[in-house]
């Protein structure tokens, strides 16, 4: 990181701040020594080729690895100042501060509302308009609202790819996290549907911190802020995503962003 | 590319034989079940009259129906599931979510094929040990046990497979968003593996609907109408059991009459029950 990227952060506060984080799956060690900030309401992307690590530490920050054996974490992973890797840490109540969006659209066998109430419902006691005015703000967030508004009532499985892609954003948003993780959320979508959730992504920033796992370079370049380049379970390179993508600091970075390796 | 041309035709030859063998194995076993089905509708339909669900199971020489053993069948087989499916669902719940990586899910798997395939006679001696000695007499409660013990394996087999047959996905997106286990067990697992766990449970009713031996053993029969769940009880099977080794005519054309019965509800069932886990793939 240079000098005038560091003075620029410091006017920044550390949503999540990771550190020294290592990662074991069984007895491998999938991450060394992480130590990174999510900053508030900002666009954090993490690239690199598959295997480094990138979604592994996304997983971390919800503690999603927490429902399989033989994997754990070491280190300190900070949510506004507070280790969310200590085991008095509520599970539940970490998730719905912090959401996740996954690669594969994944909606719920029940209706697209119900999608969206299901979730709802189960950390407020809402009268039936005030759902209704959730769900419907959710969508609108998510730019599904104008495609489902007549349709709210039919299952969340009908709908196509992108759409689903959507009602799994819409979900997320309505229970009012402070943090979005989305892992390749466009990898399994064409252009079209892609650029919506990217213009998606953009619109929440405003109200989220967001981390995005991509493949996708330019997907990186457009929509986020800082960008953390990810090789073999290492942080090679962190930092401002105009510095990484127009003048990385380390060669590996710069073989990886114009296609050398990955 | 060169075609050799005699190695291409021995293929083709081989191909066709083992398509014929496929077939021919298929038409007989389709033969046998279509010949034990004429049989049945033929003998079993003579025998089919209003009276068979209006009459009681008769001594030999008179007129009579099978009604007692219907109702006990329908009875015992409904007391079997109500008591072995909760057991089931929530043995075959534990195995595929809470204990999925344990050591013991492994052994209880292991456990539950043995009892799947363990002959169902040995069931009957079990609940003939377990219920029928101490108590000192046959009982249709005792049958709803041996029934139930029969019905467990079964359902937690299918649970286990459908609740395995949920995507990952689904449970990581529901408890991304903060729901606990136990809901998203409720509401997520078991709505996305409904209707292969209703095919197993009716599976199970169709399996134990036509036993007889553990019945044999703890149920006994009944010549008369009891709804008495601590005395003997008659069932369809036991009635066709002892019916159709008797040497009486009119008692055979009864056993025929429920055989055909047994069977049609069987298949019926079968098929719903196909029907069932095949709208769930196409969903």
């Amino acid at each position: 990181m240079n000098l005038m990227a560091k003075e620029l952060d410091s006017a920044l506060t550390e949503k999540i701040s990771v550190r020294d984080l290592n990662f074991y799956y069984g007895s491998t060690l999938a991450l060394k020594n992480i130590t990174l900030p999510l900053y508030e309401r900002e666009v954090t992307s993490f690239i690199g080729p598959s295997g480094c690590g990138k979604s592994t530490l996304l997983r971390v920050m919800n503690r999603m690895y927490d429902l399989y054996p033989n994997q754990r974490a070491e280190g300190e992973v900070l949510l506004d100042g507070e280790n969310l890797l200590s085991p008095k840490q509520d599970l539940n109540l970490l998730r719905s501060r912090v959401g996740m969006v996954f690669q594969k659209p994944t909606p719920f066998p029940m209706t697209i509302y119900e999608n969206i109430a299901f979730g709802l419902r189960l950390y407020e006691r809402l009268p039936k308009s005030e759902t209704d005015a959730r769900v419907e703000t959710a969508l609108q967030k998510a730019a599904l609202w104008a495609e489902v508004k007549d349709k709210l009532h039919t299952s969340g499985l009908s709908l196509s790819g992108g759409q689903q892609q959507r009602l799994c954003i819409a979900r997320t948003i309505a229970i009012r996290p402070e943090v979005i993780l989305f892992d390749e959320p466009c990898s399994a979508l064409d252009p079209i549907s892609t650029a919506r959730i990217e213009a998606t992504i953009d619109e929440l920033k405003n109200e989220f911190t967001i981390a995005i796992v991509t493949h996708n370079m330019q997907q990186a370049a457009r929509v986020s802020q800082h960008t953390a380049f990810m090789y073999l379970g290492e942080l090679v390179e962190f930092g401002d995503t105009k510095i990484i993508f127009m003048n990385p600091s380390d060669r590996r970075t710069q073989d990886y962003i114009t296609g050398r390796f990955g | 590319m060169a075609l050799d041309r005699a190695r291409y035709q021995r293929r083709r030859t081989a191909s066709a034989i083992t398509i014929g063998l496929c077939w021919a194995a298929a038409a007989l076993g389709l033969a046998i079940l279509a010949a034990i089905l004429a049989t049945l509708m033929i003998k079993g339909i003579a025998g089919l009259t209003p009276k068979v669900f209006t009459e009681m199971t008769p001594p030999p020489g008179s007129d009579g129906g099978l009604l007692n053993a219907i109702a006990g069948s329908l009875v015992m087989t409904a007391i079997g599931v109500i008591i072995g499916t909760p057991v089931g669902i929530l043995a075959g719940t534990y195995m595929a979510e809470y204990g999925r990586y344990n050591k013991v899910t492994s052994v209880i798997r292991f456990i539950n094929d043995i009892l799947l395939s363990a002959p169902s006679i040995v069931t009957g001696l079990f609940v003939y040990e377990l219920m029928v000695r101490p108590m000192g007499h046959f009982s249709a409660l005792a049958g709803s046990a041996a029934l139930a013990v029969l019905v467990i394996p079964t359902v937690v087999r299918t649970t286990e497979n459908m609740l395995l047959l949920v995507p990952n996905t689904l449970r990581e997106a529901s408890s991304a968003l903060g729901l606990p286990r136990s809901l998203i067990i409720r509401k997520v697992a078991y709505k996305a593996a409904r209707a292969g766990m209703l095919t197993g449970i009716l599976l199970a009713i169709a399996r134990v609907s036509g036993e007889t031996a553990p019945l044999l053993f703890t149920s006994l029969n009944n010549q008369f109408w009891s709804s008495d769940l601590n005395a003997p009880m008659a069932s369809l099977p036991v009635v066709i059991f002892q019916y159709a080794l008797s040497p009486y005519e009119d008692w055979q054309r009864l056993a025929w009459a429920g055989a055909l019965m047994i069977t049609v509800a069987v298949l019926t069932l079968s098929i719903v029950a196909r029907w069932l886990s095949s709208s769930r793939t196409s969903q």
